[in-house]
């Protein structure tokens, strides 16, 4: 048998005439449409690849796209950046985590502030690089400052297992972990109390295919069910993205409300049973969890169960760490635009006080957030 | 401008050009310095000056190590100025307990490289420092060449031009990335490194109309045509699916979610010419291993002056923006 090659996971995806077939049809389905809709894609990274692929030069105008929460970074919460801007300066100590969190702003900084200063700040592609981290260093004690959605939690917790199971004693946690459904039901649930209509504005949403990988599309059953919006489960490629348009076009032109996959190729009903027993393993839900721009969302986060808290940094540590809530920046409406309610070029800071290089709300600060996608590939529409 | 010095201020990208811009050119302010070219042109057009600093972590890497680059970056400013070059210094700074037989190793590639392109290195300075002042060893190389072909300016590209790239982008970037993450491929992945004296030479010897050219170093082919549209006050617009980008470059990028333009290169460079010279210059460079896949990208248009936008095969458009931060792997 010919071995997997990277092509193969994009390759006929991104298919011009595919594409543009997709297009038509589309085009062709919405004008049967009786109202204009509101389709939110949860995930930052359908955000990324809407604007990058410029998706939405090729729909018709009554299908509208609202920018989700769905990105790691964009999400954490200030009071989060700070723990992990405290820890990271403790005497040795490094601390590691992934990717861009380390440009993310907290009230002190960054973490790439942090390690400007002296910190010794790590980024890693996967958690398990982190044993090296820790085998290198054995008179320091690594931090590992763990972020994602479910479709990064069981990395985490296959390293905690492989940490506990060998018995290494200078890896700590600080786990960070959310999960889609809670915040999709908070953003239907919650009313703004400036607009009464906002109840309203999420027709349908494009779920994220890597989160149900993981997790199975069962966690989106409730959704078409008990809130009537209906819900694809899609991949990131232009024409898995287009497919799935297509497919919630179809669902209101023929008076359905259902749960669809369209990224069948590997998402199952149940989803990754084993990666679901390691998270339940180590993880309990934490009762609040705050996102940065939303404020708390019940049932939202895990934490470390109380077993396993010799390795629980947030534990440890809580004589240094603050607890107090931090606002975030005044003119920031990440909260409007992460709810549905307004667009990027809206905020008044958008582009000037507030750019990718120096972000002062969620939106902007990762490359997925709804503003850094529109800062860097929007300004043409 | 943050009041630290990040990482993301040497990226070659939009912190870099604020970094320079508001200290360096600031306080140096002048004529020759303000073109911004890869290359100073001084005493009345005869001569091109560079210099650039190397450091690359891990030295060694899949088609160079730091010698190499040291030789090829600074000999290939002076060529994307039309410049043979001829006299180079080279300054190194030591890490205390580095290895004299791996030092031997990087002057030995040193002096390959300086062959090839016909150059000496006529002075130079060695300081070594405390374990842990650098990270192993750091060098400088400074250069002059003898301009053959004057008036190469990236100031004056304009909508008689087409732009062509030489080979396949972002190699360089994605070897290191990688080599210093240990990403395992099974595909051999080897760095663009090498020296451009020889292209840019037999461009000139053939009679092509060069107006600009750029070797798409840090920030990648998509720094370049930034400030190409920038300084020229020109719109580039980019077939996206005429961009060459190798299977394994692309694997890489899709993994950790890069885009190809945006990482660096040492031995590929893009080129702004006449229209009428395209089939000639595609000719010559198409003889040269390293550019035998060299192609047309971009047609420079009025569309959107000062930016470069990126056509797709299915009919959308977007901006390609300079890269902006440290290249970091996204998340999920």
């Amino acid at each position: 048998m010919n071995e997997l090659q990277l092509k193969d996971l994009y390759e006929g995806f991104r298919n011009p005439e595919v594409i543009q077939g997709f297009a038509k049809l589309i085009n062709t389905e919405a004008k049967q449409l009786p109202r204009p809709i509101n389709i939110m894609e949860v995930c930052g990274g359908h955000t990324h690849s809407i604007m990058k692929f410029g998706l939405l030069q090729l729909l018709p105008q009554n299908i509208n796209f609202i920018h989700g929460p769905g990105c790691p970074v964009c999400i954490m919460p200030k009071e989060r950046i700070d723990h992990a801007y405290i820890l990271a300066q403790q005497e040795d100590t490094i601390l590691v985590t992934l990717g861009d969190m380390i440009k993310v702003p907290g009230s002190k900084g960054s973490l790439q502030d942090a390690r400007a200063k002296g910190a010794d700040v790590r980024f890693v592609y996967s958690p398990l690089d982190t044993l090296k981290i820790a085998e290198e260093n054995p008179d320091k004690k690594i931090i590992f400052f763990a972020i994602g959605f479910e479709t990064t939690t069981p990395m985490t917790t296959s390293f905690i297992d492989i940490v506990l199971k060998r018995g290494i004693k200078n890896i700590f946690f600080h786990i960070n972990h959310v999960t889609v459904p809670e915040v999709m039901v908070e953003l239907i649930d919650s009313r703004d109390e400036h607009v009464d209509s906002y109840n309203n504005a999420i027709d349908a949403f494009l779920g994220p295919s890597h989160v149900s990988v993981i997790t199975g599309s069962k966690i989106y059953e409730k959704f078409p069910k008990e809130y009537h919006r209906p819900v694809v489960v899609a991949g990131f490629e232009p024409v898995d993205i287009m497919e799935a348009i297509l497919m919630i076009v179809c669902q209101f032109n023929e008076g359905r409300c259902e749960l669809e996959v369209e990224y069948k190729r590997l998402v199952s009903h149940d989803g990754n049973l084993k990666a679901q027993a390691l998270i339940g393993k180590y993880f309990e839900k934490a009762s609040l969890f705050k996102w940065r721009g939303l404020g708390n969302v019940p049932d939202s986060g895990y934490k470390l169960r109380f077993e396993f808290s010799e390795i629980d940094a947030e534990k440890i540590y809580a004589d240094i760490l603050p607890r107090e809530e931090i606002e975030d920046h005044k003119l920031c409406i990440c909260g409007d635009i992460l709810r549905g309610m307004a667009k990027p070029h809206e905020c008044t800071i958008f582009g000037t006080a507030c750019k990718p290089s120096t972000p002062l709300g969620s939106c902007m600060v990762s490359s997925e957030g709804a503003c850094a996608a529109y800062y860097k590939y929007g300004n043409l529409l | 401008m943050n009041k630290q010095v990040t990482l993301a201020m040497g990226n070659g990208g939009e912190e870099n050009n604020e970094l320079i811009t508001k200290i360096f050119y600031k306080a140096f302010k002048n004529e020759i310095l303000e073109k911004s070219e890869d290359a100073a042109v001084i005493h009345n057009g005869k001569l091109a000056f560079s210099t650039d600093s190397f450091t690359v972590s891990p030295l060694f890497f899949p088609g160079g190590d730091i010698g190499k680059l040291a030789i090829c970056g600074t000999c290939n400013d002076l060529a994307m100025m039309g410049a043979q070059p001829k006299y180079l210094t080279c300054s190194v700074i030591i890490e205390e307990g580095f290895s004299t037989r791996e030092l031997e190793k990087i002057v030995r590639s040193m002096k390959k490289e300086l062959e090839d392109n016909g150059a000496v290195v006529v002075g130079g300075d060695t300081k070594v420092v405390p374990r842990g002042s650098v990270d192993k060893i750091f060098i400088n190389t400074t250069g002059i060449g003898e301009i053959k072909k004057k008036d190469i300016s990236s100031n004056n590209i304009s909508k008689d031009d087409v732009i062509l790239v030489s080979r396949d982008v972002g190699r360089h970037g994605a070897t290191i990335f990688a080599a210093r993450e240990g990403i395992e491929l099974t595909s051999e992945l080897k760095s663009d490194c090498a020296s451009l004296t020889h292209q840019v030479q037999a461009l000139i010897e053939a009679g092509v109309n060069i107006t600009a050219l750029r070797d798409a170093t840090r920030g990648g082919v998509s720094a370049v045509l930034n400030e190409w549209a920038k300084q020229s006050k020109i719109c580039i617009e980019v077939q996206e699916d005429a961009l060459p980008v190798s299977e394994e470059v692309r694997g890489i990028c899709e993994m950790l979610g890069f885009e190809a333009v945006n990482l660096a290169n040492e031995g590929t460079f893009v080129l702004a010419i006449k229209k009428e010279d395209e089939d000639k210059a595609l000719n010559v460079l198409h003889e040269f291993e390293n550019s035998n896949n060299a192609v047309k990208i971009a047609n420079v248009s009025d569309m959107y002056t000062g930016k470069v936008v990126l056509l797709s095969s299915y009919g959308t458009k977007r901006f390609l923006d300079t890269p902006t931060g440290e290249l970091l792997p996204r998340i999920c």
